[in-house]
């Protein structure tokens, strides 16, 4: 049989490494908000022919603009990012940028425009944060009660303290890949990037009530076993559906980040990492803490 | 539910019977919702109630949604609800001039800001709409001044006076302003059948404008915009009740264009624009194909999977997805949602979520096999025990997109709302759809072909 529960040092070390090393990085680097956090504009154009971004940004000097970027997006396409603005300079920025295309005989074509004022960001940052804890305390507080009935050997509010953990684990995993990414590749967190997060939070709860819900039932069946061959049976028994859920979802998920257009990658790699780890906490490291919560109680006792 | 393995043979029949019968609804229900869904593909036209096109959100249709700020310091606290849905009137009046289908003007009260989101779905001229709504004209009354007078600051202006360059000498001004203005519309003349403006004032704008008039008998009274005249008309008598009318040579245009005018000067609070989020409609489009493709191959890939792993239950649950698909995207035309990028992606997840709870029954079903129950208690009960996980991982999705959909912002929101219907609908789709088609086969037939069960175990 599948041993989970004799080696899960192991497992837990491995959670802990991908830990530290995400907490360090956010700490080091933090996250790179975007302007849906810290207000500013972007602006996204395509080309015919994409020319240099060098000459883009010449085009603008006359403008300017604070903070101006510009970054290459797909094949001909081009963000510029630069502080949040009104109605006229947007305006003089696309004449700017027509002019130059039309001397160099290429084809621009605006295609998204927004500019996001300070306090809007802020309000965002705050209701994002609110967001992730009712949503955690909401979570955490429904499996104490789904498993209400679940006294022994372990009750029922360690199992929603337990998938706290393992909601923690899930989230800051790809909050550590972001901070990496935003410093060394300049990738922005926005509010896509918050969805994503409360969506591994949906899908790596799945997994852990599938376990635990397998650990209550066994619970009745096998009244005689002790509870950490329990916890590695139900284990073994609900591993092929973790494992296929993950699959079809990462399957569909896959699907879009190739396919699904340059505005999404990001969220999606969000997701499929999230869902990864989410698969992973939930074997690994949900139900083996458990076991060892127990053990400490003994311990104690 | 019946169980269609019971000895008594009568009883099988009558299972058998209602199954089909189900299966059947269940498809009537699903190709009614496809063709809801997917009208084009009819031979025939649908009746208008029943052609609703899907409302897309501005991400994918292409169009602007311009967020402004309201200054309500101008405003005293139990007046800020009624100065704020004034303010969304005037700016939908203003907005419904660029002929804009279905425009969205809403007040959002948010950490201790009112705003107004204006969206403007496949607008063209966008800086054009941003200067038409931001303007705050203010529109104000003057009454004429007493021609020795108008005399007395012509002759001083006429001298070089300084203190009186300035002076209107025609007008000056009076206290009833736009704000007080409720109302202003073209009507037509009984008797002449010329077009003529009528004007309605609000309760203090009635006394205030009963006194001007009282005072201005056969006087002129100056309107201004921004300080600029646009109308002078004569008051012929005094004008009680808060309803005036201003007759003259007005063409249709001239007449609607001064209505417009009034109506633009009542804006009671000044607004800033302090968002602006413009999508092109090519962008848009572009997204919207690329993330149904996308969605189309991963159903494809899923499905192919399902049915390689799990055989004849996994061609049952492909179908029961199909049908879900169908039945989310009616539901998605009805309640109406909005779909936006988010949205789409939310619905796509959602068919993830649905896919896992087949996967749940299924290998519980195998369990149950294994365990040595025969294969008609096995289904039973395969379904029974994978109930609880289904319902207690898609309650807690509910609960994300339940304060995902209360505690944030409209994108998030789009994203949450598709899931959660999505949600809701998977529970169905697993439990009854799913099911009801795998007892269509019977028992007898199926232990014969174990292979299609995905067993590897004489049964």
């Amino acid at each position: 049989m599948f041993q989970v529960i004799k080696y899960r040092k192991i497992y837990y070390t491995i959670s802990g490494v991908f830990i530290i090393a995400s907490i360090i990085a956010l700490t080091l680097w933090g996250l790179k908000f975007g302007i849906d956090f810290n207000g500013g504009s972007t602006l996204e154009v395509s080309y015919s022919i994409r020319p240099e971004l060098n000459l883009i940004y010449d085009s603008l000097k006359p403008l300017n603009l604070s903070d101006l970027r510009i970054s290459p997006l797909g094949s001909n396409g081009a963000v510029l990012r630069f502080k949040e603005t009104d109605e006229t300079i947007h305006q003089n920025i696309i004449k700017a940028l027509v002019s130059e295309a039309e001397k160099n005989k290429i084809h621009i074509e605006e295609r998204r425009f927004s500019s996001i004022g300070p306090t809007i960001g802020a309000e965002l940052r705050q209701k994002s944060i609110k967001a992730i804890i009712i949503v955690l305390l909401g979570i955490s507080l429904y499996i104490a009660w789904a498993f209400r009935k679940v006294s022994k050997p372990v009750s029922s509010w360690r199992y929603g303290v337990v998938t706290l953990v393992a909601l923690f684990h899930d989230l800051v995993i790809p909050i550590g890949l972001f901070a990496y990414l935003g410093h060394f590749y300049g990738v922005e967190v926005g509010a896509n990037f918050i969805v994503a997060l409360l969506v591994i939070l949906g899908f790596s709860v799945h997994d852990t009530i599938v376990v635990f819900d397998r650990i209550r039932e066994n619970l009745k069946r096998y009244s005689d076993m002790d509870f950490a061959s329990l916890v590695n049976r139900s284990i073994g028994e609900t591993l092929v559906r973790s494992l296929n859920t993950s699959l079809t979802v990462l399957l569909t998920l896959l699907a879009l980040y190739i396919f699904g257009g340059e505005g999404l990658k990001y969220f999606i790699l969000t997701l499929m990492i999230g869902i990864f780890s989410g698969t992973y906490s939930s074997i690994f490291v949900a139900a083996p803490l458990l076991v060892t919560w127990l053990a400490i109680i003994n311990k104690k006792l | 539910m019946t169980s269609g393995y019971s000895p008594d043979k009568l009883l099988r029949l009558n299972a058998v019977l209602k199954v089909r019968i189900i299966v059947l609804i269940i498809f009537i229900v699903a190709v009614a919702a496809t063709f809801f869904v997917y009208p084009s593909i009819l031979p025939f036209k649908l009746p208008n109630f029943l052609n609703i096109p899907f409302k897309l959100g501005l991400d994918l249709a292409g169009g602007t949604r311009l967020t402004y700020m309201a200054d309500i310091s101008g405003v005293v606290d139990q007046d800020v609800n009624s100065a704020m849905s004034g303010l969304r009137d005037v700016i939908e009046r203003r907005v419904n001039l660029f002929g804009v289908s279905e425009p969205v003007v809403e007040v959002e009260n948010a950490a201790n800001e009112w705003r107004l989101v204006v969206e403007l779905a496949g607008i063209k001229d966008i800086s054009q709409a941003i200067n038409l709504i931001g303007e705050t004209p203010f529109l104000e009354f003057k009454e004429s001044i007493e021609e020795t007078e108008t005399q007395r600051i012509l002759n001083e202006q006429k001298a070089g006076n300084k203190d009186y360059l300035l002076l209107d000498p025609y007008f000056k001004p009076t206290n009833l302003s736009g704000k007080y203005i409720k109302n202003a519309n073209v009507v037509f003349n009984q008797n002449t059948y010329q077009p003529e403006v009528s004007i309605q004032f609000d309760d203090d704008g009635s006394k205030i404008f009963e006194e001007l008039t009282s005072r201005s008998v056969g006087k002129q009274i100056g309107i201004y915009l921004d300080g600029l005249p646009i109308s002078a008309p004569v008051v012929r008598e005094a004008i009680g009740g808060g309803s005036a009318i201003i007759s003259g040579k007005f063409t249709a245009t001239e007449a609607k264009k001064l209505t417009e005018r009034l109506n633009a000067g009542a804006l009671p609070v000044p607004i800033r624009l302090i968002s602006q989020d413009s999508v092109g409609a090519s962008l848009g489009q572009d997204s919207l194909k690329k993330s149904l493709f996308a969605g189309l191959i991963g159903f494809l890939t899923v499905a192919v999977f399902m049915i390689l792993y799990y055989r004849l239950p996994g061609v049952a649950a492909v179908l029961a997805l199909l049908i879900y698909t169908a039945l989310v995207l009616a539901l998605f035309k009805l309640i109406p949602v909005t779909l936006t990028l988010a949205g789409v992606a939310g619905f796509i997840l959602s068919i993830g979520m649905a896919v896992d709870a087949n996967i749940l029954i299924f290998e519980r079903f195998k369990e149950e096999i294994y365990s040595g129950k025969s294969l008609g208690l096995a289904i039973d009960d395969g379904f029974h025990r994978a109930w609880p996980s289904i319902r207690d991982s898609n309650i807690s999705t509910l609960i994300t997109t339940t304060v995902l959909y209360y505690f944030t912002t409209s994108v998030v929101k789009g994203f949450a709302l598709t899931l959660g219907v999505g949600v809701i609908a998977s529970m169905f789709s697993a439990i009854f759809v799913t099911r009801s088609l795998l007892k269509l086969f019977s028992t007898a037939f199926l232990e014969k072909l174990p292979f299609l069960m995905g067993i590897n175990k004489k049964i």
